[in-house]
């Protein structure tokens, strides 16, 4: 398999009136999928649009992973806009990417506008009805090789340029082996799709579904506000497998949902994306005692995920889970400040190599040259590999434990610190169902922002002293009613730190 | 209804909450917002809204919440 598209070939002729993908209100079945990605790949390359970058506005609806497809079999590449975001930052999108057409589905028509974009704009619901050439198509794709971009994910920094991973099939096709392969993702899979679109973490459910002839149940948004609305979906569309982040998980621990309901297909229960406190985890194992949970671990820039761990023992409330072991072709390595392969035990920053790999940002040579470099442990042969900006270390069992981001880790009186070390032991404290450490640097205070019952901030701070040595205890606790998330569901740790002036 | 709609300030004193009759398809409460409704209707009236009432149907408007509060103050 050279082209993601042969995934979809593939389905369509195995499975043409299996149900692909489902929404609220549409299902698409595997025949339709292909006709209608086929026809938007027909009118795009038709009109000379190829081997180029092109936005898609459709928002969360089966027209989203159509118009991926359709963009891919017309031989370019994609970036799928997150339609909520403020127009401006849409159009830094823009000014980036430098899209030759977006396709924009009718209400998403006014949005575009005021991003001032000037340049061909693909009518979603023309483009679905134009027809399709399939000569053209046979021709785009034998043209087309597997190191070509599949397309540009933006990642979610809400100030400066923004900056775009561009990956290509290859990976695409490499991780999605990989994925389907360990997870046992086939055609009886029904996932209960969480992530937007223009996440990583969406590669893994939309691409493996397709590749193995699975089905795609859309979960609306609003639903996680209505916990057993929720549960009513996920049974009603027979859902049996989830790729979550851990805020939409811990929504239905901490609600305690699963005493009142019960969720009757659920298998396998993946998350990512943030660290999953083992609270909430150890409420969904309770009551899902023979699903499989996993901790996946790893950047956009490595497709989705470099690591991973099948939850295979018990853990108590403080502790962290491992984010374990390398996945097939794509290998990962842990090099100590000095610049040497670290010890087990040993801190250093995560690498990662191999197939996975994105090419790099789009139009940003300066930052790849920074996060995409020469191996450090390779003097031989050019090698490029990854530089996650992850601190991590092996324990005792050979599995690597995440400490913290490298420029999340701050130096306070002589001693290193892991903010997320403090989040740890604060997560263990009972009332408490979410927190996060924030630094501020100007002030040179730790700050610990916790929602749940308990409502005295000095309660929190004695119960820490006993787990916390004096100079990771935080200057202040913020108890705060809810916790900000940002656009891909995981806690907004850049709103905490401005609120609190840092 | 005068302590909902005090209630309902606290989260956003923007909103017109008497007049607003679809405060969930006009985006007005979403997940996070409700949940911390949820908190503060609790406090405030002391009752337990369970996972069983938070339902669309009894969060759409001011009106609907200040029954779903007056049926919990009941039981």
């Amino acid at each position: 398999m050279k082209n993601i598209t042969e995934m979809l070939d593939r389905s369509a002729a195995r499975f043409p009136d299996k149900p692909a993908l489902r929404d609220s209100a549409t299902e698409m079945t595997y025949k339709t999928f292909a006709d209608t990605a086929r026809r938007i790949g027909s009118f795009l390359a038709g009109r000379g649009i190829t081997r180029s970058p092109v936005a898609i506005m459709t928002g969360r609806s089966v027209k989203t992973p159509a118009a991926m497809f359709g963009c891919l079999y017309g031989g370019n590449f994609y970036t799928v806009i997150d339609t909520e975001m403020p127009a401006e930052r849409i159009k830094n999108i823009f000014d980036t990417l430098c899209p030759a057409a977006v396709i924009v589905s009718e209400e998403y028509s006014e949005k575009l506008e005021q991003t001032g974009y000037g340049g061909f704009t693909a009518d979603y619901e023309q483009a679905v009805t134009s027809q399709p050439d399939i000569r053209l198509l046979k021709e785009t794709a034998r043209k087309a090789i597997d190191t070509d971009p599949a397309y540009v994910l933006f990642t979610s920094g809400s100030t400066g340029r923004p900056k775009g991973a561009v990956v290509s099939h290859r990976s695409v096709i490499a991780y999605i082996n990989w994925f389907s392969k360990t997870f046992g993702i086939d055609e009886n899979t029904v996932f209960g799709s969480q992530t937007p679109f223009y996440f990583s973490m969406s590669v893994s459910d939309v691409f493996s579904t397709v590749f193995t002839g699975a089905t795609i149940d859309i979960i609306p948004k609003e639903l996680f506000s209505f916990p057993m609305k929720l549960i009513e979906f996920l049974n009603a569309r027979k859902v049996n497998t989830v790729y979550w982040v851990p805020s939409a998980l811990g929504i239905i621990a901490n609600w305690r949902v699963l005493d009142y309901a019960e969720l009757k297909y659920i298998k396998k229960v993946l998350f990512a994306g943030e660290v999953m406190p083992v609270r909430q985890l150890n409420y969904w194992i309770k009551k899902l005692p023979k699903a499989l949970f996993a901790n996946l671990f790893g950047p956009t820039e490595t497709t989705d995920i470099c690591t991973y761990y099948k939850v295979d023992r018990e853990f108590s409330d403080g502790e962290s889970l491992p984010i374990g072991r390398h996945c097939d072709n794509c290998d990962v390595f842990v090099v100590k400040e000095d610049g040497t392969e670290a010890a087990p035990g040993e801190e250093g920053e995560l690498y990662a190599r191999g197939s996975f790999l994105a090419l790099g940002y789009y139009n940003d040579p300066e930052k790849t040259a920074a996060a995409f470099v020469q191996n450090p442990l390779n003097k031989s042969y050019p090698e490029t590999v990854y530089k996650t900006g992850d601190l991590v270390k092996y324990n005792e069992k050979g599995e690597l434990m995440y400490i913290t981001r490298a420029d999340f880790q701050i130096k306070r009186m002589g001693y290193r610190i892991e903010l997320g070390e403090i989040e740890a032991a604060a997560s263990a404290v009972s009332g408490i169902n979410s927190c996060a450490a924030v630094y501020d640097r100007k002030s040179d205070k730790i700050v610990l922002f916790c929602t749940g019952k308990e409502k005295d901030g000095s309660v929190i701070t004695s119960e820490l002293a006993g787990r916390l040595p004096d100079y990771m205890m935080p200057q202040k606790v913020i108890l705060i009613s809810t916790m900000p998330l940002n656009a891909n569901g995981k806690i907004d740790r850049r709103m905490l730190a401005e609120s609190f002036g840092g | 209804m005068e302590r909902i709609i005090k209630v309902l300030n606290e989260i956003n004193p923007t909103v017109n909450w008497e007049k607003e009759t679809d405060l969930i398809g006009n985006r007005i409460l979403d997940s996070l917002r409700i949940v911390q409704l949820v908190g503060a209707l609790n406090d405030e009236f002391d009752i337990k809204i369970t996972p069983m009432d938070v339902v669309p149907e009894n969060f759409c408007s001011a009106e609907a919440i200040a029954r779903l509060v007056g049926r919990l103050e009941d039981e």
